[in-house]
């Protein structure tokens, strides 16, 4: 008899364990993640032919993130050096990722929204905080909402605590987490992967303290990062190896997979990387199991069947063709000249002002006049003139 | 007299040390300040309490049959109901509803059979906001037999008397029947609990009873100034299918009357474009039983990814964009159904995506005739089309249409879209989303200048906070006195000046000291001027001492 209640018992939770879950199964796509839309923030910090991993870097996250599915005008891509146009790259307008230059990751439709000396602190902290001049077109602003995901991508040389941009200034840790929580004041996110690749790594998400951050990098304080393999016919290495495991990692992924964050963290273990990558997921609501990795680096969508549409019966009224006062004239448009040539091929020379004489010559007649009248001294002169 | 070398040394030390104490210190502390304009500091604070009023006026009108004239005479005029709810702690908001009790007991309205609604005629032109319900009698024949309430396109509703109030009963028992009734009304023709939660979600960790209101608010935009309308005709197939839409005809006629009555709300520019040759980068598959080719639900997430990387965008401001697309499958191909979830049919043959916009595809191949010899031309139906986009249009700006309560009677919405109701409870919770959202705009703003020091407040920042917290505080007070126009108003220019003071390019912090820095740069500069000073003070004070002593 207990045996018999028992068994219902556990039927019954069974059942409704199940139906809640076909419950929330219907509705499962929106509550599972919260957010709308992707954005991707990737950031190469360094500037020099010899710093050429860095941007190949960048550029792949750039390439995988696109393929699942982020388009151009949610991806803010910062490089400060022109890798692909550099005077020194043996194959121009090309990037490798991997040696035997299997893979180009500069492509033909890179769009790069800051370039060379636009990379500095100054510009990405304003990107991520939006406190843009008002003249800042909309493909270099951040303009995410309560309900995006934006996965931020830093890499470059950095140290405990800080982070180089061009060689000349630098970002620390603290600035960094403070931006994320203006970021959070002004709900600008709705959570944020933080994927860094650096020296010392890890100790750039140490001082994070807004919610709904997870972090990764590539190396412990105290701990190198390390490159990958060089080139011999470009002459630099080619990527880094937590990147490069990284991106082994992604070109698995398609836009419909379910591999989540606890894969991510098992990329690029000490035997292949040398450093210890770590994470942080402190301050992460959700478990990490649950997140999907196309959650940050693809941009699926959800979508809802329309079930209604309203009954439209009036006609189409006919667009006016003239205006009521039948004043306006068609004005001829024509493009208005770039350089005003004719105006240049025509040009007479014009006349240099005449300037007195300076530098070599003053000094070598003044050494002239001098021999001179020490030769002869200044009475002789009478002599002479 | 000649001072010793000794005095003149003493003299000479303390000099120094009285003008560097004197003038050096003051002058350094004045040349390292930062200029910082004057915050309203204290109205900042007592604005992040957020205790908000909303009333609503709602006009009472009996008509023949509900009340005897003995009872007409005693019905109070107005009568003010509240409800305080506190929301997330230190919030409160109180629901104030102020109840004009009216009795014409006009009834030409209701002696015909035809459900003919006073607000056809110019009877009131009731202002935003406020509401006017009609009781009618329970023997009327005017609502269908279990409709009791009827909710009409314009501000007014029907209510029926319930059948416990038939006859002989107290007007203490009448309006005690009726109040409970007349508030249902109010939270499906206003604003009820959830919908001021959700307007509120900025602020508010929040932890629904119902999930329809989640994916609500994660399906509407946000509260912005302007939004950007785009309507793209995706051709994929110009071989088959020569495309001709009216499409300036067609806004110009369904969407621009919604966009005019919304005109409170927002801004809206509307642009359009075709696109040829861009597929939907999804397979569909053939469905033999229904002898066409359908996409399922699950594969509609991986169609707007692909062709978002082709739909150029004309914005140049930084609001939100909204999307609809009309795509005409190619001849391959055709037609082409939409299932949903569990496989079934799907008659407006369209999807949305939240804050995103939407999709709709629209079949030709009935337009294709006897012979037809490609590329075929075919005139768009864009009745058809708009209605579609209309309704898409109407859910991801935010008006809800969640089911009524059980016994409601909604009318349709007319041509433009929208009903009265709907807009005034759009403008509802746009007023508190506006208010919420500059209120922490400013706060967070407050405290983050409070607590980075080296930060300079310019006198714009000042006065663009100044000028926030005032219309914040206008539009709390419109708020509370029923004015919903004036109240938006003043909530939108609240909101349009924090994000300005928010924003402001000159508040970004870029220095950060860590102290030991601070010490490393002020070190080499004051110790070899002071070290000399203090040693020749203590030089002083100790001879001080010695001839003290002796």
């Amino acid at each position: 008899f207990t045996l018999s209640i028992y068994l219902s018992i556990y039927l019954s939770i069974y059942l409704s364990i199940y139906l809640s879950v076909c419950l929330s199964d219907s509705a499962g796509q929106f509550f599972s993640s919260g957010h709308t839309n992707n954005w991707a923030v990737l950031v190469c910090t360094s500037r020099f032919w010899f710093n050429y991993r860095h941007v190949a870097n960048t550029l792949s996250v750039y390439r995988s993130v696109k393929r699942l599915g982020i388009p151009d005008s949610h991806i803010v891509l910062m490089l400060a050096d022109d890798m692909a146009c550099n005077h020194r790259n043996p194959k121009p307008a090309t990037v490798f990722s991997h040696k035997n230059m299997e893979l180009n990751v500069y492509g033909d439709d890179v769009e790069v929204d800051y370039r060379g000396y636009e990379v500095t602190v100054e510009n990405f902290l304003r990107v991520l905080t939006g406190r843009l001049p008002p003249s800042t077109p909309r493909s270099k602003r951040l303009l995410s909402d309560d309900r995006s995901n934006i996965l931020i991508y830093l890499t470059g040389h950095g140290g405990n605590g800080f982070l180089k941009f061009q060689d000349s200034e630098e970002i620390s840790n603290v600035e960094l987490a403070d931006a994320f929580e203006q970021m959070w004041q002004k709900r600008r996110y709705n959570e944020l992967l933080f994927i860094i690749d650096t020296c010392q790594g890890a100790s750039m998400y140490e001082r994070f303290y807004s919610p709904n951050l997870m972090a990764l990098a590539s190396s412990q304080v105290g701990e190198d990062s390390l490159s990958h393999q060089p080139d011999l016919a470009i002459g630099v290495h080619l990527m880094d190896r937590y990147t490069f495991y990284l991106l082994e990692f992604l070109e698995d992924i398609h836009p419909a997979s379910k591999a989540n964050m606890n894969d991510l963290f098992k990329v690029c273990p000490k035997s292949q990387c040398v450093s210890t990558p770590g994470h942080r997921t402190d301050l992460f609501l959700r478990d990490p199991g649950s997140v999907l990795i196309t959650d940050f680096f693809g941009s699926v969508r959800k979508v809802e069947i329309t079930t209604e549409a309203i009954d439209l019966t009036d006609p189409i009224k006919e667009v006016e063709e003239r205006p009521a006062n039948g004043d306006v004239h068609k004005e001829m448009h024509s493009y208005v000249d770039q350089l005003p040539v004719s105006e240049i091929i025509h040009q007479k020379p014009k006349q240099k002002d005449w300037h007195p004489p300076d530098g070599f010559i003053l000094g070598l007649w003044t050494l002239i006049l001098l021999v001179f009248f020490q030769t002869y001294g200044v009475k002789h002169l009478r002599h002479i003139f | 007299m000649f001072l010793s070398e000794r005095r003149r040394g003493q003299l000479a030390a303390l000099s120094i040390a009285a003008v560097v104490i004197i003038v050096g210190v003051p002058l350094w502390w004045r040349t390292t300040e930062t200029y910082r304009a004057w915050l309203p500091v204290s109205q900042i604070k007592e604005l992040a309490k957020l205790q908000l009023q909303l009333s609503a006026d709602v006009e009472v009108v009996f008509a023949r049959g509900t009340v005897t004239p003995e009872q007409q005479k005693k019905v109070p005029l107005t009568q003010t109901q509240e409800e305080e709810r506190a929301i997330d702690g230190d919030l409160i908001i109180l629901f104030l509803i102020l109840l004009i009790r009216n009795t014409k007991l006009e009834s030409k309205f209701f002696s015909c059979h035809v459900l003919f609604l006073p607000e056809d005629t110019a009877l009131s032109e009731s202002p935003c906001g406020s509401l006017v319900v009609y009781v009618i009698p329970e023997s009327s024949s005017l609502l269908p037999e279990d409709v009791n309430v009827y909710i009409g396109q314009r501000r007014t509703a029907l209510l029926r008397i319930g059948p416990q109030m038939r006859v002989g009963k107290t007007l203490e028992q009448l309006l005690a029947h009726l109040e409970p009734r007349i508030k249902q009304v109010l939270q499906v023709m206003s604003f009820s609990h959830n919908d001021i939660t959700a307007a509120l979600s900025d602020r508010v960790r929040f932890s629904p009873d119902n999930k329809e209101s989640i994916a609500d608010s994660m399906r509407a935009f946000k509260s912005s100034p302007g939004y950007e309308i785009t309507f793209s005709l995706l051709n994929p197939d110009p071989k088959s299918h020569r495309l001709h839409w009216d499409i300036e005809g067609a806004v110009q006629t369904y969407i621009q009357p919604l966009l005019t009555k919304l005109s409170p709300v927002a801004n809206f520019s509307i642009d359009s474009q075709t696109l040829y040759y861009t597929m939907l980068g999804v397979n569909p598959r053939f469905d033999t039983s229904r002898s066409a080719y359908t996409l399922n639900a699950d594969s509609l997430a991986h169609v707007i990814n692909p062709v978002e990387a082709r739909l150029g965008s004309n914005a140049a401001s930084s609001n939100p964009v909204l999307n609809f697309l009309l795509y005409v499958p190619d001849a391959q191909h055709s037609p082409l159904y939409i299932q949903g979830r569990k496989k079934q049919e799907v008659p407006s043959n369209a999807f949305h995506s939240p804050r995103w916009g939407g999709i709709m595809v629209y079949n030709v191949n009935g337009f294709y005739g006897s012979e037809p010899e490609f590329p075929v031309d075919i005139n768009i139906d864009m009745a058809k089309v708009m209605g579609v986009f209309l309704a898409q249009l109407r859910l991801l700006l935010g008006v809800q249409s969640s089911t009524p309560p059980p016994g409601f009677l909604v009318a349709r919405c007319g041509s433009t879209g929208l009903a009265d109701w709907e807009l005034d409870r759009l403008m509802w919770s746009r007023s508190v989303e506006n208010v919420a959202t500059a209120t922490t705009t400013i706060t967070s703003l407050a405290q983050l200048l409070d607590q980075i020091g080296n930060i300079v407040i310019n006198d714009n920042i000042a006065q663009q906070v100044s000028s926030a917290v005032t219309s914040l505080q206008l539009a709390v007070a419109e708020l509370e006195a029923g004015n919903l126009g004036f109240a938006l108003q003043y909530s939108k220019e609240a909101i349009l000046a924090s994000e300005k003071a928010f924003f402001d390019p000159s508040l970004l912090h870029l220095l950060y000291f860590p102290d030991d820095q601070k010490f490393a740069i002020y070190i080499p500069l004051f110790l070899p001027m002071c070290v000399p000073i203090l040693l020749s003070l203590l030089k002083i004070v100790s001879e001080a001492r010695q001839r003290l002593e002796c």
